[in-house]
């Protein structure tokens, strides 16, 4: 890994913890709110790939346990993770992993069903496939309960992924070495 | 002593510098040219941040190609904007960040940190966190890292372009002090009237070669 | 920007290594969620209390922690109370509280930094792995740094696009924003290997222990 790698993983980190600076949007029925911070994932893995994409939100993971309040609404620390939305922050380095995998794949150029497929499936259905699970078991509920409780924030993902795809191809397009690097 | 030796570059098809042979002993040398001159670049190759497309570096007699761990301890580097020079949120840790890449030994890194503290007035400052130091004081623990490493010659890429004239003054005495060689970008004339030596650079050449008074005239005139 | 919500103190949990208080957190969290019964949950919930008051941290800083949980703790707790009965709520929001306060009290009483250094220690031991502690701890020292300059650089370029009218566009705001991030991560890599750092060395991290 180069100094350049280590380099994006901590920008990555950091890119996740300012787009918490976001004012969110929370609906009441579960507590997980609707924060730009969730497309620090993808952003990290469209961008710089599985490798330094997955680290950079595993990074942000530690950050965040060790006390940062850098979660969407200046929250952090432990107690924080074993909450109700832990579970989506510990799927953000596996979503960035898989995204930044099919970017790869696709040589950072899916088209744009592809990208509309890859950010769906692994930037959300990933995402909820460990973040809900996880609330059932902190909140006590039935798997299809904490489902349903979740189901009010797709809307506000089917938005992000259209920005996502947005800010990648403006960015790739303005900096094209990006794509030069694994 | 800096030699380059049939040196060209190129990113890509672009041809940043093309064949530069020179040897640089004088303590002082600056070099100046308009922007996309190759004045970046050339600094680049001096520590082997970047290594020539063509031909070789030689620093000391010390290959970039085939020394350049060896090289970058013997080159310090000054970049424009002190903000992606400092690496570490804090002050101490910064500086001391240079000389553990060295594997000094404790006691040697902790009094290297002191005496570097001390000389840019930066004691006070120590546990202060890097980003909210001012333009110049930023500038100053930059150049502090460097000294800190104790390399013999220090390359300083446009170090005042972004700092007032009070930060800039004060920059400016902190590099006319340095006991070591100083080779310097710059579009900062006022700064090199008491270098040895000022190379003029134009498209990836060398246009001018001469003490400041008479390459600061040619320059200036070309520019106009 | 505050980075951390260490409480400064020189009471036993700021002794104790912060080890061994993320282990004890992890056994905790475990024995909770393994054994769902309401005395246990209560008896936890006390005792963490306790350990607060005994600390000296007081009831002020209890309520700022569970403040901002209230609302979920009430949500979760109803949803329980309406699926099930009124102990079973009770029992999933005591032991939620309890783990809560816990983990909260392990980030209060250890500072950000020790915290780092223990985590690079215990990543001594992946080191067989391919896990390189010195490049780990780069890493984090690095993401400390840029945060804070990254809310610079976000507030510079929202003035400028607001300058142009385009405040609103999320994407006039990050397109130029992450373009700047990537230039200056180039730079601050070149500069890192400028001061001598080896993103490869043959032996572990120099502690200026040993000369090479």
């Amino acid at each position: 890994m180069s100094t350049r790698d280590i380099v994006h993983i901590a920008l990555f980190a950091a890119l996740t913890a300012a787009l918490g600076l976001f004012p969110p949007l929370t609906l009441p029925a579960v507590g997980v709110a609707i924060t730009a911070q969730s497309m620090g994932p993808m952003l990290a893995g469209a961008l710089v790939g599985a490798k330094r994409g997955g680290l950079a939100l595993a990074l942000f993971y530690v950050l965040v346990a060790v006390g940062m309040p850098l979660l969407a609404g200046g929250r952090g620390g432990m107690g924080v993770l074993l909450g109700a939305s832990g579970g989506f922050v510990l799927a953000w380095p596996i979503a960035a992993f898989a995204i930044g995998w099919a970017y790869q794949r696709a040589r950072f150029n899916p088209g744009l069903p592809g990208e509309l497929a890859i950010l769906a499936v692994f930037g959300i259905g990933l995402v909820y496939l460990i973040g809900v699970p996880w609330i059932s078991a902190v909140a006590g509920l039935s798997l299809s309960q904490a489902f349903i409780g979740s189901l009010g924030f797709i809307p506000g993902d089917l938005i992000k992924i259209a920005v996502v795809i947005a800010v990648t191809r403006t960015v790739r397009r303005a900096y094209p070495a990006l794509s030069q690097g694994r | 002593m800096i030699e380059l030796r049939d040196v060209t570059h190129r990113y890509g098809e672009r041809v940043v510098l093309q064949d530069l042979s020179l040897r640089l002993e004088e303590r002082r040398v600056a070099v100046i040219g308009g922007n996309g001159s190759g004045k970046s670049s050339f600094a680049r190759l001096l520590n082997g941040l970047q290594l020539p497309s063509e031909g070789q570096v030689l620093i000391d007699g010390l290959d970039t190609r085939t020394e350049g761990k060896a090289v970058r301890r013997r080159v310090g580097f000054v970049f424009q904007n002190p903000d992606n020079q400092i690496v570490f949120p804090v002050v101490e840790e910064d500086l001391a960040f240079g000389l553990k890449n060295l594997r000094l030994p404790r006691d040697e890194i902790r009094a290297r940190v002191e005496s570097a503290l001390a000389r840019y007035d930066l004691t006070e400052l120590r546990e202060h966190p890097a980003h909210l130091l001012s333009g110049g004081q930023k500038q100053l623990l930059a150049l502090a890292g460097v000294m800190a490493m104790a390399p013999a010659h220090i390359v300083f890429d446009e170090p005042t372009t972004l700092l007032d004239l009070r930060n800039k003054r004060r920059v400016a005495r902190a590099i006319a002090e340095l006991p070591q060689n100083v080779v310097m970008i710059s579009h900062d004339l006022e700064l090199l009237r008491d270098f040895d030596r000022v190379i003029v650079l134009d498209e990836g050449r060398i246009v001018a070669d001469d003490r400041p008074g008479p390459a600061i005239d040619f320059y200036e005139r070309r520019m106009a | 920007m505050i980075l951390s919500d260490y409480i400064p103190g020189t009471g036993l949990l700021w002794r104790l290594p912060p080890g061994s208080k993320l282990l004890a957190l992890a056994a905790l969290g475990t024995l909770l969620l393994a054994v769902p019964r309401l005395d246990l949950a209560a008896l936890t919930f006390a005792a963490v209390i306790a350990l607060y008051l005994g600390s000296g941290l007081g009831w002020r800083v209890i309520w700022r922690i569970l403040r901002p949980m209230l609302v979920i703790l009430a949500v979760i707790a109803g949803a329980q109370w309406w699926l099930f009965d009124a102990l079973s709520a009770a029992m999933v929001a005591l032991r939620l509280a309890a783990l809560l306060l816990f983990a909260s009290l392990v980030t209060l009483t250890t500072r950000a930094s020790d915290m780092i250094a223990a985590f690079e220690r215990a990543l001594f031991w992946l080191r067989p792995l391919g896990v390189n502690p010195a490049k780990v701890s780069l890493a984090l020292s690095l993401a400390l740094r840029f945060i804070p300059v990254l809310g610079a650089i976000t507030a510079e370029v929202r003035e400028a696009q607001r300058a142009r009218g385009l405040e609103r566009s999320v994407i006039a705001t990050a397109v130029p924003v992450i373009v700047r991030l990537l230039k200056m991560a180039d730079d601050i890599a070149d500069a890192i290997e400028a001061r001598g750092y080896d993103p490869a060395p043959q032996s572990p991290r120099p502690t200026g222990d040993t000369r090479p």
